[in-house]
């Protein structure tokens, strides 16, 4: 269960850039808002008003089908008024730079901008010359604060807590900004985080950031109750990194045989999309241990809370009288 | 302007001289001369009580952006802000475009320089354009005032042309400058490597890939016994490997600048683009390993790196934005509050910003022995101030150390006797 929250408790966050800014209450309370909205989205007519009248816009300056998705879903669900930006078809492309594009999007008073972007910190410097909230959707090799909480919803669901649990992160950690919020977000809340890879991946500092780092995958995934693999940049054989994809699938990919180290009960998360035979056999991708599509699912509650939060939660509906 | 000035009861400290008293220093027709040698009433007198009075500081490495970036610096504004922080003298660096490869370009800069606030010493490429392929005219450019060669900011990577390029500068008497940075180890990197660049999610740059260069500069200075100079020294194995080379005789001199002792990476937080710089901002281990490396005599000067850079390279994504600070206008404050804090002698400090600079560079000045030309700063240790980048006399504002409160700083420069900077 996910810990009760002191009764002066406020989120106050109007930017989220990272889940290292998230205390373990803060974590708590965006968790709890999802459980509460994850219902809208099983009722015949999946709507909110919640957000009526507000402007949300998806910058992504990086290609991306499920995040920009999910976060589109999510602010129609709560019936905000969504415009998407492509990398491929914003001005970056005509030599404009991120501020004058922050600027032109601010004079059109949007609430909330997503943004994805390829530079680490870009969401931050968007935020220094605009109004509107940002919610950052993964930037460079930073974080990607939606997933993590999303993953953190779905261990919930799964596992009734996160405290206490072993979670195993196997993978490209030093390229992967899922790992970065996962790793936070995870020993933040009490849980135990290992993560395996060839020494390649492993970035400097991974032990203060609270992972254990394990020399073989089977340390790692030793009695976890939570195993998830990264997904592996198919160009990262041409940066001498790994050999090849074979091999790497050898040595470090999620099968059968390696599941069983994880205790029995043990879940199986990826943050998409995979790479079916390197980092996940379909045998273990498609098993009774995968909860992948239920991480879709919870991406979309989670983003309606990170939504709904950022503007002020219970407040954003107080000053819309009509409702 | 009176051409007799007397600069009275300053503690003049003059370590070539062994010097360090409170009198007084009387400059005529540009010259330092014996106190009492002169009689005339049109003199001007100055009191500088509670002041040091020091030979002219010069910073041998800084960038002045023209010919061809006008619009970050010019060389009137860059020496204004070289005066202004107490120096009479500045060496710079060759990535202008064009680069000071070639004669024209040095005696452009000469000739843009001669109505300047600050004596201007060029430093020439080690190859054309900078490329690492081929070696520069390093006899022309001398002849048209150049005093070293480096391809600061571009490292050498062929080792061959490394030494060839010591070997043909020390037949013209020019200083070999190395940027030492391992091009293969530190690509794409944008800050130091350690937890906070993973923290950060920013590609790190290991020390390493400074002290492997430290290390081939150092094999190649005594293949050839010829003297090089390292510039920027920002790591502790870099600081070792300097010891131990001279330690056993080799021809090694070192510079480090004011914020690889006054900041660490931790000043990159909130992806700060006015702390990015190469070599990055690096640990707090390293950080003391500079400071004890400039007491102890392991290297020898501090020099700004100076590097002016506007908006347009630095409000963007902090991978893209670009390296260096501005730093004319904040060394010698910043290198004041080591002299406070008793890591260094007030003689030590006059060595580091002018003595082994002018030495190293062979442009005399470095003490203000009777009958020398008059390049002369008088420091007040004490004043306190806030320093506002958008203030500066540089063109640019892109200082990590705006609005920080700095204390004791330069109040008057001359050069040659006339005066360049007076806040007295």
């Amino acid at each position: 269960m996910l810990k009760d929250l002191p009764s002066d408790y406020q989120f106050c966050h109007k930017h989220i850039f990272g889940i290292d800014q998230l205390s373990e209450q803060d974590i708590t309370y965006i968790l709890r808002t999802a459980q509460s909205f994850k219902e809208i989205s099983n009722r015949p007519i999946k709507k909110v008003p919640t957000l009526r009248g507000k402007t949300i816009i998806n910058l992504f300056f990086e290609p991306s089908t499920r995040t920009r998705m999910s976060f589109e879903i999510a602010a129609k669900r709560m019936s905000a008024d969504t415009f998407n930006i492509a990398a491929s078809t914003s001005s970056t492309t005509k030599g404009e730079t991120l501020i004058d594009t922050a600027a032109n999007l601010q004079a059109m008073k949007p609430d909330i901008i997503v943004v994805r972007h390829s530079s680490s910190g870009a969401p931050q410097l968007l935020a220094k010359h605009i109004d509107a909230s940002v919610v950052n959707a993964g930037d460079g090799t930073h974080q990607h604060p939606s997933q993590g909480l999303l993953d953190m919803l779905t261990v919930v669901e799964h596992k009734g807590r996160i405290e206490g649990l072993k979670i195993a992160i196997i993978g490209d950690i030093a390229h992967s900004r899922v790992a970065m919020s996962d790793i936070i977000g995870f020993s933040r809340m009490g849980a135990m985080v290992s993560v395996a890879g060839p020494g390649t991946f492993m970035p400097p500092g991974l032990a203060s950031l609270g992972a254990r780092v394990c020399s073989s995958v089977e340390e790692a995934l030793d009695g976890a109750d939570v195993v998830m693999a990264l997904r592996i940049q198919l160009e990262r054989q041409n940066d001498s990194l790994i050999p090849s994809l074979r091999e790497y699938a050898r040595c470090y990919g999620i099968n059968n045989e390696r599941i069983k180290n994880a205790a029995d009960d043990a879940i199986v998360m990826h943050p998409g999309p995979i790479n079916r035979g390197v980092e996940l056999n379909p045998e273990v991708a498609d098993g009774p241990r995968s909860v992948i599509l239920d991480q879709v699912t919870n991406g979309v509650a989670v983003r309606m809370a990170l939504l709904y939060l950022v503007l002020g939660g219970a407040k954003v509906i107080d000053g819309q009288g009509e409702n | 302007m009176s051409n007799f000035t007397i600069l009275k009861n300053g503690r003049v400290i003059d370590p070539l001289q062994g010097r360090d008293q409170v009198e007084d220093v009387w400059i005529l027709n540009g010259n330092i001369v014996e106190p009492g040698s002169v009689e005339s009433a049109d003199c001007r007198v100055l009191d500088v009580d509670g002041c040091w009075v020091v030979p002219g500081l010069i910073d041998m490495h800084v960038h002045l952006r023209e010919p061809g970036e006008e619009y970050k610096e010019t060389i009137a504004s860059g020496t204004m802000a070289a005066a202004a922080g107490g120096f009479t003298g500045v060496a710079c660096m060759p990535n202008t475009n064009p680069v000071n490869d070639n004669a024209t370009v040095t005696a452009f800069i000469r000739e843009k320089a001669a109505q300047c606030n600050a004596r201007v010493y060029p430093v020439g490429a080690i190859s054309t354009g900078l490329k690492g392929e081929k070696l520069a005219e390093y006899g022309e450019m001398k002849k048209e005032g150049a005093v070293a060669v480096s391809d600061d900011g571009c490292p050498v990577v062929d080792s061959q042309l490394m030494r060839r390029a010591l070997e043909y500068a020390s037949s013209h008497g020019l200083l070999v400058i190395s940027h030492a940075e391992e091009l293969a180890l530190s690509r794409g990197g944008c800050m130091n490597e350690g937890e906070l660049s993973t923290r950060m999610g920013l590609r790190g740059i290991p020390a390493a890939a400074e002290s492997i260069m430290v290390q081939r500069e150092i094999e190649l200075a005594e293949l050839t016994g010829v003297h090089i100079h390292i510039a920027h020294v920002s790591t502790v194995a870099a600081v070792r490997l300097i010891r131990a080379a001279k330690e056993r005789g080799v021809r090694v001199t070192a510079e480090t600048a004011p914020h690889y002792f006054s900041l660490t990476e931790e000043a990159v937080t909130g992806y700060n683009t006015n702390a990015k710089m190469n070599p990055p901002l690096r640990s707090e281990a390293d950080r003391r390993a500079i400071v004890e490396a400039l007491a102890d005599g392991t290297i020898d000067v501090i020099a700004t790196d100076h590097a002016p850079h506007t908006v347009l390279e630095k409000e963007v994504e902090f991978n893209i934005a670009a390296n260096g600070i501005a730093g004319l206008e904040t060394s010698l404050s910043l290198s004041l509050a080591l002299v406070r804090e008793e890591l260094l002698s007030p003689q030590r400090l006059v060595e580091l910003m002018s003595c082994n600079p002018a030495a190293i560079l062979g442009v005399g000045g470095g003490t203000l022995i009777v009958g020398k030309t008059a390049d002369v700063t008088v420091i007040d240790p004490d004043r306190k101030y806030i320093f506002d980048a958008a203030k500066s006399f540089s063109k640019a504002a892109n200082s990590p150390f705006d609005g920080w409160e700095l204390q004791g700083l330069a109040v008057a420069t001359f050069m040659g006797g006339a005066e360049t900077y007076n806040v007295l």
